[in-house]
């Protein structure tokens, strides 16, 4: 029960990854799931560039474009993005903080179910009679006058994902408040570990309007509701500040881990502690914290006055001050450091200039008069993908590289990892730069053709063209991991020589109770004092070795999921008078709340490690430092 | 010796802003030519924006380019462990303040022009004879069309916008289905068009469209609003004053113009009451008021610069639309012409006869 790495059956490492509570096995559910949706909204991306790739193409229908920019936007953002970055902050940032797991396994688990759950029953939509096409903004009036199950899918699929998001912000919270290590301070946490804490604050309060406007729109369209129905004294704009005041912290739930996973690597890779700390973690909670003011700037042209767009335009522009904070202390923190470009820091390095490019264009934006120019248009397209991209995905590949030997124990190709850089990134400028000017030009977004005599054609080609680049990028980086996956060459603790953080003290992959002694924290970048200092173990401990408390594993959070994506199911085909929908809904909930009472009713007190296998693991070299 | 060098300075001005303007698109809709006073406005606001945003690129340039040759490990050696510094206040403070001072230029310019091209004030007045001293065009947005009243004038047009140059149109926006945006990127920035409520701005228009090489501005539909979307456009004349007025005389006038040749005669009586009753959605005459048919008032057809609001304006595509609107914007809401004559289609001379009577339909002359 308690060593690692056993050699198993199939069936019974599918099983155990069902069941599993633990963190790092979590984060590889959430990679793996997350990077399986993100090739699905490449897949999108792709079909969008070739339908644009020349004036009055008829690759995709009207009706299919429309499908697909919603399916490409909502899987990047809902399915890909913010799980692969709970990958990330599932398999570091407990290890970050010297804990033995997150606060509340069991809840971590579930929350990756929902998710997962979520995530299929969205793209089931496929198969089922059509996909939302109603963007990933889904406007009520378009949401609700559109035809098919399409939008229920989006919103019940929404619904069960969120639930699964916001309980993990949550677990993280408590996990970050109540789990350091003796010595831990709030500011000797690592950056990666303070963005995790913002942004979960950030789900913690931006998912309930999203939740709102999601209960509102299905109860509209399967119930008959009219919060949104203008012809029965409803209102529209309603759905749009609900999904803004969701939707722009959204923006910064990605971002700010994107800043961490980038602030780890620049002190890494350049050898150097981050300089202004301070001033990098106030500028974080600032950020967190405008993000919540100013969600009417994605409403400037809807009518709600001067007023209203003054006093927005304002405080977006605020937001600069602390983003600037940041990118200025990253810049002096590779200033008189050794910087040596390996793969992460050729991605954190490529970063400073694209996300600078996104985010002064975001600046024109909140210039609400010019905005009446650029929004919705094409200029509106590369701002956001050069902050997503640029920022976000660049932080995904940057991160899966840099996190790959601590979650899996290889280390992945720096030679096809810098091919990978190449391709993706000079084909993400390719694609996007000259969508600003196709703005500027008057071509509006979410087009599923346009005419040849408006003068886009050239620089549409040439986007298009761009994007093959990063498709490229994206399969020689699926090659990059298949075979890492082969060779299978492990590697030791701290496989890029320079780590700062307590991750990197601990073997690779970690045994799966982490730490055999709770460590003890000297100061920031602890591991690195405890290098410089000579301590051969990397760490000093808190506590003598002695048995370690784990819980069990469980297939419950999987089947209280299973139960919800049922139901869903039923609550979808009840509107069409389905007589089977009523069962299936029943069915689908008393599934989830059976199971919830199971936990509930049944004791489960998990298990303990004993010193003596602990040191049995040491012998064989599996623990820190013995 | 000093001219010959004005001049090819100038020459060599002409010739990169020729290039420049090249990349800048078409004047029917581009952005960066303004043909019009706000879109000039936020094209200055685009300038001023983009030349501080590009200071503070090329800062961040210069210290990344430098630190990233400078402290690279093959200069610095591979042993080579830098200084741990922890900070500077005094550098924390210097890049708070330089980006609120930028910030602060930006803002000025900012809520002035939010202010002012939100003041609809003077929408109102009156001039000295009663009426109003400026012109208001009603414009509801509808799957997929535009349609434009003129109250003052009593008169409605569709797809193509008429205006007077060198003054204020005010614009009422309101959509009768789903949520629009009225975009003409030469003369302004857009304003969405809701179902629930009336937006009000206004846009000054200060070139005529005759200028240009197609003849008229572009319009779009800027928010998304079902399949055919990218197909919403509608076209903008700007004409002086006179001419609007005379436009407008033309529009006005009850009787319509008498019917030409027999074939457009056959059109005409298919096109009514006894025949397919397309009259019954789409009105010929100019007069009226706005939001009352179906389908698009069809008053000027014959002097419109395109079918449909984007295809070209001859009667090959007439006819192709009128056989099969869905194929040319799916999931608009004229019906299938087979349903209007006892589920035939239409033979093609029957086609012709429409095609006739449709183009003849003219207030210019």
């Amino acid at each position: 029960m308690s060593s690692i790495a056993q050699k198993k059956g199939f069936g019974a490492t599918i099983w155990d990854f069902m069941t599993t509570v633990d963190h790092k096995k979590i984060a590889i559910l959430y990679l793996m799931s997350g990077g399986f949706f993100f090739l699905v909204g490449g897949i999108e991306a792709m079909l969008i560039r070739i339908q644009l790739v020349k004036a009055g193409n008829d690759f995709l229908s009207a009706g299919t474009f429309n499908e697909v920019i919603t399916m490409h936007g909502t899987t990047m953002i809902f399915l890909a993005s913010m799980p692969i970055l709970l990958a990330f902050m599932n398999a570091v940032m407990p290890l970050q903080i010297g804990a033995r797991d997150v606060a509340f396994p069991f809840l971590n688990s579930l929350g990756f179910w929902l998710f997962f759950f979520g995530g299929i029953f969205l793209n089931l939509s496929w198969f089922m009679g059509g996909a939302p096409d109603a963007g990933w903004t889904n406007y009520a009036s378009l949401a609700l006058a559109s035809e098919g199950h399409g939008i229920d899918f989006y919103t019940l699929g929404l619904t069960i994902s969120g639930f699964g998001t916001l309980i993990a912000g949550i677990n993280f919270l408590v996990t970050i408040i109540n789990m350091r290590a003796p010595g831990m301070t709030y500011m000797r946490m690592p950056l990666f570990t303070w963005t995790t804490f913002v942004a979960s604050a950030l789900i913690l309060l931006a998912f309930p309007p999203l939740t709102v406007g999601l209960f509102f729109m299905v109860f509209d369209r399967l119930f008959g509701a009219s919060f949104f129905a203008v012809e029965m004294g409803g209102n529209t704009i309603i759905w749009e500040h609900l999904f803004w005041i969701f939707g722009h912290p959204e923006v910064y739930i990605l971002i700010l881990p994107a800043f961490g996973i980038f602030s780890e690597i620049f002190a890494i890779f350049s050898r150097k502690r981050l300089f202004g700390y301070t001033a990098l973690v106030f500028a974080t909670i600032l950020i967190g914290f405008y993000g919540f003011m100013v969600w009417a700037h994605h409403m400037f042209t809807v009518g709600l006055g001067p007023t209203a767009n003054a006093v927005f335009a304002l405080a977006t522009m605020i937001i600069a001050v602390p983003t600037g904070i940041k990118i200025f202390n990253w810049l002096l923190t590779i200033w008189g450091g050794n910087i040596s470009f390996s793969v992460p820091m050729i991605y954190a390095v490529a970063f400073i200039p694209t996300f600078v490019a996104g985010g002064v264009t975001g600046v024109m934006q909140a210039i609400a008069p010019l905005d009446y120019q650029l929004h919705d248009s094409y200029f509106i397209v590369a701002h956001f993908h050069y902050v997503i991209v640029g920022g976000v995905v660049l932080a995904i590949l940057a991160g899966t590289h840099l996190y790959w030997p601590k979650m899996f124990g290889t280390m992945l190709s720096e030679k096809l990892g810098k091919w990978t850089f190449w391709f993706f990134f000079l084909g993400f400028h390719l694609t996007f730069f000259i969508q600003h000017f196709l703005g500027l030009m008057g071509m509006p977004r979410r087009v599923y053709t346009f005419g040849a005599d408006q003068g886009w054609d050239l620089f549409n080609a040439i986007s298009s063209s761009g994007a093959i680049l990063m498709a490229t990028g994206v399969i020689i980086l699926l090659v990059n991991v298949v075979m890492t996956i082969v060779k299978n060459e492990r590697i030791g603790n701290d496989p890029w020589g320079d780590g700062r953080t307590l991750e990197w003290a601990i073997p690779s992959p970690p045994p799966f109770y982490n730490f055999a002694q709770t460590p003890l924290v000297r100061g920031l970048d602890t591991y690195w004092i405890e290098k410089m200092d000579g301590n051969k173990k990397g760490m000093i401990f808190a506590e003598p070795l002695g048995d370690i408390h784990m819980p069990n594993g469980s297939i419950i959070p999987f089947v209280i999921s299973l139960g919800m994506f049922i139901a869903s199911f039923g609550a979808l085909y009840f509107m069409d008078g389905k007589p089977w929908a009523l069962a299936v809904l029943i069915g689908g909930l008393t599934l989830m709340f059976a199971s919830m009472l199971v936990r509930s009713l049944k004791d489960d007190l998990g298990f303990h490690i004993t010193k003596a296998e602990l040191l049995e693991d040491a012998k064989g070299g599996n623990t820190d430092g013995h | 010796m000093m001219k010959g060098i004005k001049k090819w300075r100038l020459f060599a001005l002409m010739s990169t802003l020729l290039v420049f303007l090249a990349g800048c698109g078409r004047e029917e809709i581009s952005t960066l030519i303004p043909a019009g006073r706000v879109a000039q406005d936020q094209f200055n606001l685009l300038i001023l924006s983009s030349v501080i945003m590009t200071f503070v690129i090329v800062v961040v340039l210069i210290i990344f380019i430098l630190a990233i040759v400078k402290f690279r490990r093959s200069k610095v050696g591979e042993d080579m462990i830098p200084e741990q510094v922890e900070g500077s206040a005094k550098l924390e403070f210097i890049w708070t303040a330089i980006p609120i001072v930028l910030l602060l230029i930006l803002a000025v310019p900012t809520v002035y022009s939010t202010f002012d091209l939100a003041d609809v004030s003077t929408m109102d007045v009156e001039a000295k004879d009663g009426n109003s001293s400026h012109l208001t065009v009603n414009v509801t947005g509808k799957l997929y069309w535009w349609e434009f009243e003129y109250p003052e004038q009593g008169i409605v047009t569709a797809q193509e916008l008429v205006v007077p140059t060198n003054e204020r149109v005010y614009f009422n926006l309101i959509s009768a289905d789903i949520k629009h945006s009225f975009w003409i990127p030469s003369i302004g920035g857009k304003l969405d068009v809701n179902p629930e409520n009336v937006n009000t701005f206004y846009l000054e228009f200060d070139q005529e469209s005759s200028e240009l090489e197609d003849g008229v501005f572009y319009g779009k539909c800027a928010e998304l609003c079902g399949p055919s979307h990218a197909l919403m456009d509608f076209k903008v004349k700007s004409v002086d004053r006179e001419e609007f007025d005379q436009w407008v005389t033309a529009m006005q006038s009850e009787e319509p113009a008498a019917v030409e040749g027999a074939l457009a005669q056959q059109g005409e009586e298919l096109f009514g009451q006894d025949g397919l009753s397309c009259i019954s959605c789409h009105a010929t005459s100019g007069v009226g008021q706005g939001n009352l048919m179906a389908g698009p008032n069809l008053a000027t057809f014959g002097d419109r610069n395109r079918v449909a609001g984007y295809l070209e304006h001859n009667e090959e595509n007439l006819k192709n639309w009128i056989s099969n609107p869905q194929e040319y914007k799916p999931g608009n809401l004229m019906p299938d012409v087979a349903t209007l004559n006892n589920g035939e289609k239409l033979s093609d001379q029957e086609l012709d006869a429409l095609a006739a009577y449709l183009m003849g339909l003219s207030v210019e002359e």
